[in-house]
């Protein structure tokens, strides 16, 4: 499994923003962990068509003395990998339920987003195209087998591609457990996914999604799209959480080629999968949540897996040239004023390699708490964590105000979104500040006054939602 | 003795019920300390903002007149009585090597770090040394020129300066003697700035202006202990220290060896590579924590306090020699100054920095008063090379402090010759306490301070001024943005046997005056200053220990009775 895609193994460092001066008696600790991994041989890779082009390269602080600290380091075993090709596999899921023929462009759009997709698989890397319905159908190459990209290869999965038709139901867990099949077949270390739908996930329970996710989760990364408005913005931004993939929306079939595109491109610049986040904390101590921040806001509290005495595993999926942030928050037994602790260690491990070998940590940062009865020190925030806290909440605050304005609640729609739109102005979130403005009249950013508009297009609110939690970085 | 303050012992952790052991600090359960402390705001010195208030810049304009007048540094000694260049104290060539020890840094203290010290093994036992002693001084015929006139002036015996004048009640001749235009406001003790040094005679006469502004060093210390002492806790930290259970980290060591070394807070973790315990999180004790040195005729003790996290405090001890060979004593004492960013490296850059200029320019025959002026000024360019710009910012504990420049005090002691020399940038300070406690014990120095300064300026009764939250807001410090350097010195000829105590406030928190301060001095500290320095450590530890604490103590022998203090 723990194998890397490329001679060029990214580079993980870890820096750590944080106050770390508690008041006395004070129990809660506030880090912001950026991960960046670089080096790995390809640039602009981010993960995502949401949060394409979001991306600021923080600055390279260095850290002092145990303080905030961070360190990285390569991957000693790189070299020995040199000779290996593309080590990833990918399958692409498109939508061809009845309803993708209304309109006809849709499954057009479909079609060719998905051959324009193809072109753009590595050479070498293993790849299958399969057709949801109601259950799923293998559509290139077929016999529960992958293809190994090459220009043949790609040419055949196009013209497969042609005889892709619309006809049937929606039952998106089948079409994951497929896929999860067939990526299993390969001995690669970059397993993805990419999931076209246009509508409701209808020909199965929820549970039944529900427990293809779980099943699913770990094994590999999926990006989901919805195509047109008629499609469940939850069901394709679980299914993308799920699976630490990206959600977006795609309200024109006629960018899904260009969308397509940069999805595979994405997916072609991961160089190492299966990282996961490990966080030590001390005896007595109590995770209260981490978060993947940026580029999206992700919870991961609830994916911990116990990896040793205090210390427990997060999933974040694989790895690009790229930069995420992570807010953790943890609360730590009080040492009293004067005394110092180590609050958490954050490290990114790998898990234990193919042969046997043991999980290796990439890079590790500190996280400390500092009792002072220095006031100005412990009641200061630090502005990462404050950027963030806003930025999760802007999240919220969409969330709960396109809900109660679908539920009729003018009242507590418009406070929301009017928050909603004073948190993105304050942080500079210009991309959720557009989208609001679709949703409603800004008669103030500063102070969040707004109205709702009278007339939002689905499309507006749909595109508001799924985008909720793309988050921007602190101004610098 | 320097003992441990006993701890109230709880039965279980309060945090998680797990029966404890006696003498334990720290939970074996969950590894909470089994204490809670006084609350206190000040932390170390903070920089009084720069011309952010008018009688600072004010100060400031003055004080480039006073630096001027003050320093003149001309290195010519004390009233021109050495002809260039000469020895200025004492001319006996005494031909002895000079306390034999090299100087050395700060020796950590604690388990695991030197086991095999000089004073690693009894950590507050009898590892101290009494040979220096003997060394001292041994020319019985030695006198030194400032003494000469000295002596023979302090009829009535309390006056222990050679300065002091006839009749006057203060052990220091007064600040701004007589007519001498003296604007040397904070520097009551400065009794022998070199610009004055040339007219003894005047400085004698009647109580200056200055001794009735500032109360420096002519202050009976009853007086002065009311002032400073507001907000400045005395009794009440004494009470509340231990007493409330403050666990003590002079406690927190470690066992074991060097690697995978257990844990001293929770006692059954191991020490992780990156310092912290696996279990409990807490950190191995550091190297700076409590540090301790002696060398035949001083000593130091540092110590982190109980209250912060770490010592940005900094000391430095040097033998060195005269050009004719007398043995020379240097201390050098520095505080961080806690708002600024690494102030643990100031202070440690400073005090090696003087030290190394003190310990260069002595031997050559620069009088004590010009040397410690220079050390000063070394020391601060030492500071301010932290602050260049190769330097990235390296923290991101970004609270507050990202701009500012490594800072730091500094106050330093040489004791040659029959003479002693003080200088001092800060709020750190220098006591006289003489062996003889019927007679008086003095302040050597006047703090860098916004009280002090408005005091001094007289702006404010001393009352108001201490009872201000600016009070104790520095106005002087060593570092790239001290927008003025002005380095005090001063240089006194004891008549008799006694120390110099060498501190940070974190300890003159807790003897303010010098009264006080003679108090807490044990009484055998001349002879036994490792032990001396210790217990006034354990002074401010039991008081609370608020701040970072670091006292040096310099024995002085007599002005020329030898080897007074063998
Ligand atoms: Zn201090
Ligand atoms: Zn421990």
């Amino acid at each position: 499994m723990a194998t890397f895609s490329k001679s060029n193994v990214p580079q993980f460092s870890v820096e750590v923003y944080q106050n770390e001066y508690l008041p006395e008696g004070g129990r809660e600790v506030n880090a912001i962990v950026t991960v960046t991994a670089t080096g790995g041989g390809t640039t602009g890779g981010t993960i995502g068509g949401a949060t394409a082009g979001g991306m600021v390269s923080s600055a390279s602080i260095g850290t002092g003395a145990g303080a905030g600290g961070g360190t990285e380091w390569g991957d000693p075993t790189a070299a020995g990998r040199a000779d290996r090709g593309p080590d990833a596999a990918v399958v692409i899921m498109v939508d061809c339920s009845g309803s993708m023929d209304y309109p006809p462009t849709k499954m057009r759009g479909a079609r060719d987003a998905t051959a324009a997709a193809v072109g753009t698989v590595r050479d070498g890397v293993a790849f299958a195209v399969v057709a949801g319905t109601h259950q799923a159908k293998e559509v290139y190459p077929g016999g529960g087998r992958l293809a190994v990209a090459s220009e043949a290869t790609r040419a055949q999965a196009k013209d497969a591609l042609r005889k892709l038709s619309a006809g049937g139901g929606t039952a998106i867990g089948t079409w994951l457990r497929l896929a999860d099949r067939l990526l299993g077949s390969a001995d690669v270390a970059i397993r993805h996914g990419i999931l076209l739908t246009d509508g409701r996930n209808e020909h199965e329970s929820p549970e039944d999604l529900r427990n293809s996710l779980e099943a699913c989760a770990g094994r590999f990364t999926c990006d989901a799209r919805g195509v047109g408005t008629d499609w469940e913005v939850k069901e394709v931004t679980a299914i993308a959480s799920a699976l630490l993939g990206s959600a977006d929306i795609v309200a024109d079939p006629a960018g899904l080629t260009a969308d397509f595109t940069r999805m595979m491109e994405s997916a072609m610049g991961k160089e190492v999968g299966d990282v996961t986040l490990r966080l030590w904390t001390p005896q007595g101590a109590e995770v209260v949540f981490v978060k993947q921040v940026a580029p999206t806001v992700e919870e991961l509290t609830g994916r911990r897996m116990e990896s040793g005495p205090r210390s427990g595993d997060y999933p974040t999926g694989s790895w690009g040239d790229e930069s995420r942030d992570y807010h953790v928050c943890v609360r730590v037994p009080d040492a009293g004023v004067g005394r110092e602790m180590l609050a958490a260690r954050v490290s990114l491990v790998l898990p234990e390699a193919a042969g046997g070998g043991a999980p290796r940590p990439l890079s590790q940062g500190l996280v400390r708490a500092v009792w002072t009865d220095d006031l100005a020190a412990s009641t200061s925030i630090n502005p990462q964590v404050a950027h963030y806290t806003g930025q999760a909440e802007l999240a919220r605050v969409i969330q709960q105000g396109l809900h109660l304005r679908k539920a009729g609640d003018i009242d507590g729609a418009t406070a929301k979104l009017g928050r909603a739109v004073q948190l993105a102005g304050v942080s500079g979130n210009e991309g959720t500040a557009k989208l609001l403005a679709k949703v409603v009249d800004v008669v103030d950013a500063a102070t969040g006054t707004v109205r709702l508009k009278a007339k939002v297009t689905e499309e507006a609110e749909m595109t508001l939602e799924t985008r909720s939690t793309k988050t921007v970085r602190v101004k610098k | 003795m320097s003992q441990m303050p006993q701890l109230p012992q709880l039965a279980v952790c309060p945090a998680c019920a797990e029966p404890l052991e006696a003498g334990d600090n720290f939970c074996g359960g969950c590894g909470a300390a089994l204490s809670a402390g006084p609350t206190r705001a000040h932390q170390g010195p903070t920089r009084y903002g720069q011309g952010s208030y008018g009688p600072a810049s004010d100060d400031g304009q003055n004080s480039s007149g006073r630096e001027r007048r003050g320093q003149e540094p001309g290195g010519r000694g004390p009233g021109g009585q050495e002809p260039g260049g000469r020895a200025p104290y004492g001319q006996e060539p005494s031909g002895r090597a000079p306390y034999g020890q090299e100087p050395s840094g700060p020796k950590p203290y604690g388990p695991g770090s030197n086991g095999q010290g000089p004073y690693g093994q009894e950590p507050y036992g009898q590892g101290w040394n009494e040979q220096g002693s003997a060394q001292y001084g041994q020319g019985p015929e030695r006198q030194a020129p400032g003494g000469q006139v000295s002596n023979g002036q302090a009829p009535d015996g309390r006056a222990p300066y050679q300065e002091a004048a006839p009749g006057a009640s203060a052990p220091f001749p007064p600040v701004a003697a007589g007519p001498a235009p003296e604007d040397y406001p904070l520097a009551a003790p400065a009794a022998g700035a070199p610009a004055e040094g040339g007219t003894p005679a005047g400085r004698g006469a009647g109580s200056g202006p200055a001794e009735t502004t500032t109360g420096s060093g002519t202050d009976t210390g009853t007086s002065r202990g009311s002032g400073l002492g507001t907000g400045r806790p005395q009794g009440q930290t004494a009470a509340a220290g231990p007493a409330d259970g403050v666990s003590d980290p002079r406690e927190d060591v470690m066992v074991g060896g060097p690697r995978g070394r257990q844990c001293g807070a929770c006692r059954v973790g191991v020490i992780d590579k990156d310092g912290y315990c696996e279990r409990c999180g807490r950190p191995q004790p550091r190297e700076r924590d409590h540090m301790e040195e002696e060398l035949a005729d001083v000593a130091a003790v540092s110590d982190r306090g109980l209250r912060h996290h770490r010592n940005e405090d900094a000391f430095a001890l040097s033998a060195a020699a005269l050009a004719d060979g007398a043995p020379a004593v240097v201390a050098v004492v520095c505080d961080g100054v806690s708002s600024a960013t690494r102030p643990d490296e100031a202070s440690e850059a400073a005090a090696v920095a003087a030290r190394a200029s003190l310990t260069a320019s002595l031997p050559r025959g620069t009088h004590p008063r010009q040397a410690m002026h220079d050390a000063l000024l070394a020391a601060a360019e030492s500071v301010g090379a932290l602050a260049e710009p190769v330097n990235q910012p390296r923290e991101h504990d970004d609270h507050r402090h990202h701009q500012n420049a490594p800072a730091c005090t500094i106050v330093s002691a040489v004791v040659a010759a029959g003479g002693l020399t003080v200088g001092w940038i800060g709020d750190s300070r220098a006591y006289w306490v003489p062996d003889d406690r019927a007679t008086r014990a003095a302040r050597l120095t006047e703090d860098d301070s916004w009280a002090a300064q408005m005091v001094a300026n007289g702006l404010m009764s001393q009352a108001e001024a201490y009872a201000d939250d600016r009070a104790h807001a520095i106005t002087g410090w060593l570092g790239a943005d001290a927008y003025e350097l002005e380095p005090h010195t001063a240089s006194f000829s004891p008549d008799r046997p006694g120390v110099v105590v060498v501190c940070t406030d974190g300890l003159w928190n807790y003897a303010e005056s010098a009264e006080q301060m003679a108090a807490a001095v044990p009484a055998d500290a001349r002879t036994r200053p490792l032990r001396g320095a210790r217990s006034l450590v354990d002074h401010a530890l039991d008081g609370g220990g608020h701040d970072n604490v670091t006292v040096a103590i310099l024995p002085f022998p007599g002005p020329s009775q030898g080897a007074g203090s063998a």
